[in-house]
């Protein structure tokens, strides 16, 4: 693996809106992507094994939940920092992003939201901390975009629940140490549970040969007769609207971590085409390059100002799912047409794993598909523009 | 102890450099800044007595508000206050005295520099600083143990090395070496949190003494272009050598 050069592009001097402590902690995830991830990262994705040791690295940068406040254990920063956190880590790796957005937003965010006192004291420091990781069981073998169609369920047995079906495609679900796991009630109406690790007819089997992700963990749920007690049942919000909104704070984060995937590409192909000579003079100086890069750095430029503007309106609490489906779709793509493009600028060299750009170029595609696919978050644009839901 | 370090806020090394003004200020448009280097070395040290020894780290900048930012990544990393003295730091001989007050002042037992900035390479604070202190001072200072009011430290020469004893007050201007850059720390989230709630002091200056005016910068020529000689033409290498480039 080449050592890290990476330098941040910030062609509309975009720093400006930022305030100094967002990027005090941009800078550190920064640092510490660098440090820590770079040159590490490469050979854990080539054999497919999520690195363990940065998890310490992870909660100490602030990546899991930076906006829980203080009394539970995170650091009470606002949206932005939350994104700027996201965009650094996947600038290393999205496999890396995926782990802290599914702690922070998808583990933390509904314990915060939705759970109870005693919930959040017991779990949010220690997910804080990495001391606990915790995965998101959403997805089912035979319910992907259509949640609502989910057959887990769970029934009441008077001093416990009794949890019942299987989940897919669960990130972090080989290591987590808790699960909140979507199940419906005996009246068919949804709710999160607390399952923990270890609990009797609870398993977690890893799902092997991916092409994508591959230094991240995903797994299976598995549920048979797990008696879940009752106090680890999230009482606050209960119906589709509640996973959903941990959609919206997941989705947020991927819409800033995007851009970061597409930075480090873009940054590499301009100093890889600055270096490499064909025909007497750098490939940089031949216009279908240059055009190449110059559409790149437009992308990102315009993807920069649809993060931070929603990131705005997240801290004024008005930003809307439709608008939060808009910057995901639009900020992924770019990512992944950049990788694409990119990579095709390093020849050769961009199928190695010298470089990042192929290994970015194969996990935006988990990217372009979990947490709602293109195609929904498009479809989620349509039925708000024209009030006519396509998807139903 | 009582440990000082002066923090000069420098051009990344990555930046572009250029002027404006007919050469003679430099052009800070879209550059980041940073901690300067042998700074954060020093720092780094500090914090080492702070964690072992019990030392207070106190930071200092001669500089506008454009230089908090820099300050308040030095207190995130760890150091307990910071000072501003808020003036355009306009010759060494100034920085020096502005820092001596705060020295004075402050009472400090130690204070850290930087062996030179990396923005304008002068190497002339830290002496200036011992001397209008009447402290002792160690320059190219590569590795410092204190114990009590005694001090042992490690100094750079000419292909090998120098251990001095001195007693404290004293001034060292420090370089890598004092620590490696893998010990250089990234702030934490805990850092950057606590950081916000620490002091940040400013103060006016006290002279507007200055002994030396830019009268202009110029950049290195730029690179010319390479002749490639064949390994087998040695006649033609040393007749370009000393005909062209009359290097020989
Ligand atoms: C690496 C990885 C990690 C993941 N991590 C998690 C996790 O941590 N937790 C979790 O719960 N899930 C996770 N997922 C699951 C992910 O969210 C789903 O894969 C995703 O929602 C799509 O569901 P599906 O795979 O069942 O595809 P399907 O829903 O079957 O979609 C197949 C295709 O049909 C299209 N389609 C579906 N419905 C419509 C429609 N109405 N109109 C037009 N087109 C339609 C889709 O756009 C897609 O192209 C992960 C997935 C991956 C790959
Ligand atoms: C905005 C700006 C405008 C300037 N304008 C002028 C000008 O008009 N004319 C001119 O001659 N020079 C100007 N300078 C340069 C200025 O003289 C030097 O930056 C300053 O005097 C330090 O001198 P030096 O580079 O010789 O530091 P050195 O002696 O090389 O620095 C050694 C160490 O001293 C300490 N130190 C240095 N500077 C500071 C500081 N400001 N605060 C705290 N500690 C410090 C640090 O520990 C540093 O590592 C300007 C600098 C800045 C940032």
């Amino acid at each position: 693996m080449k050592p890290d050069l990476f330098e941040a592009p910030d062609y509309y001097q975009l720093d400006d809106l930022l305030s100094e402590e967002h990027k005090l902690v941009r800078d550190a995830a920064r640092s510490w992507v660098k440090k820590d991830i770079s040159p590490i990262i490469e050979d854990y994705a080539q054999k497919a094994e999520f690195p363990n040791q940065i998890i310490n690295g992870l909660a100490e940068i602030g990546a899991f939940g930076p906006y829980i406040p203080e009394k539970y254990g995170g650091a009470g920063l606002d949206q932005i920092s939350y994104g700027l956190i996201m965009q650094e880590i996947e600038r290393g790796d999205s496999g890396v992003r995926s782990t802290a957005s599914v702690q922070s937003s998808l583990v933390m965010y509904p314990i915060y939201k939705y759970g109870t006192e005693e919930q959040r004291k017991k779990y949010l420091p220690k997910l804080a901390s990495g001391a606990f990781m915790g995965c998101f069981g959403l997805t089912e073998p035979n319910h992907g975009s259509n949640p609502g169609g989910m057959e887990t369920k769970f029934k009441d047995m008077g001093d416990y629940y009794l949890l019942n079906g299987a989940k897919m495609w669960i990130s972090n679900a080989p290591f987590a140490d808790i699960a909140v796991v979507w199940a419906k009630n005996e009246e068919g109406r949804i709710y999160g549970l607390l399952v923990e690790r270890g609990m009797e007819g609870f398993s977690t089997p890893e799902t092997h040969n991916k092409w994508s992700l591959r230094a991240s963990a995903t797994g299976e749920l598995i549920f048979d007769n797990v008696k879940v007690p009752k106090e680890n049942l999230l009482p606050n919000k209960s119906g589709l609207g509640a996973p959903l909104g941990c959609l919206d704070s997941a989705r947020f984060g991927i819409a800033w971590g995007a851009i970061g995937a597409a930075m480090d590409c873009y940054d590499t192909a301009l100093r890889y085409s600055k270096e490499r000579i064909q025909f007497d003079k750098p490939i940089g100086a031949t216009q279908l390059q240059q055009k190449k890069l110059a559409e790149m750095i437009t992308e990102i430029t315009k993807a920069q100002l649809l993060a931070w503007r929603l990131g705005v309106l997240r801290n004024e609490g008005k930003a809307t799912t439709a608008q939060i489906s808009m910057a995901k779709r639009n900020n992924v793509e770019m990512a992944i047409n950049i990788a694409r493009e990119a990579r095709q600028m390093l020849g050769g060299m961009g199928i190695t794993g010298e470089y990042s750009i192929m290994r970015h170029m194969m996990n935006l595609e988990s990217v372009i598909t979990y947490e709602g696919t293109h195609d929904i978050h498009l479809l989620i644009t349509g039925a708000d523009i024209t009030g006519l839901p396509a998807f139903k | 102890m009582k440990i000082l370090v002066c923090i000069s806020h420098v051009p990344d090394t990555t930046s572009k450099i250029n002027f404006t003004d007919g050469d003679t200020k430099f052009d800070t448009n879209g550059v980041q800044f940073v901690i300067n280097p042998n700074d954060e070395f020093g720092l780094t040290r500090a914090m080492w007595f702070k964690e072992k020894q019990g030392a207070s780290v106190t930071i200092v900048n001669v500089g506008g508000p454009e230089t908090e930012p820099t300050l308040r990544k030095a207190l995130a990393i760890g150091a307990d206050e910071a000072i501003r003295i808020n003036a355009t730091p306009t010759d060494g001989f100034f920085v020096a005295k502005e820092l001596a007050k705060v020295v004075s002042e402050g009472n400090y037992d130690l204070v850290i520099a930087g062996r030179e900035s990396i923005d304008y390479n002068g190497g002339m604070v830290p002496g200036m600083l011992a001397t209008f202190t009447d402290a002792n001072f160690v320059n190219m200072c590569i590795g410092l143990e204190i114990e009590g009011t005694s001090a042992t430290a490690i100094r750079e020469i000419d292909g090998g090395k120098e251990t001095i004893s001195t007693n404290l007050p004293l001034v060292v201007g420090c370089q890598k070496g004092i620590v490696e850059e893998k010990d250089l720390r990234i702030p934490n989230m805990r850092g950057i949190m606590m950081a916000r709630k620490k002091q940040l002091t400013v103060l006016e200056p006290s002279t507007s003494e200055s002994h030396t005016k830019i009268a202009s910068f110029e950049k290195p020529a730029a690179k010319g272009a390479v002749k490639l000689v064949d390994k087998d033409n040695l006649d033609e290498l040393i007749s370009l050598l000393h005909n062209e480039a009359k290097v020989i």
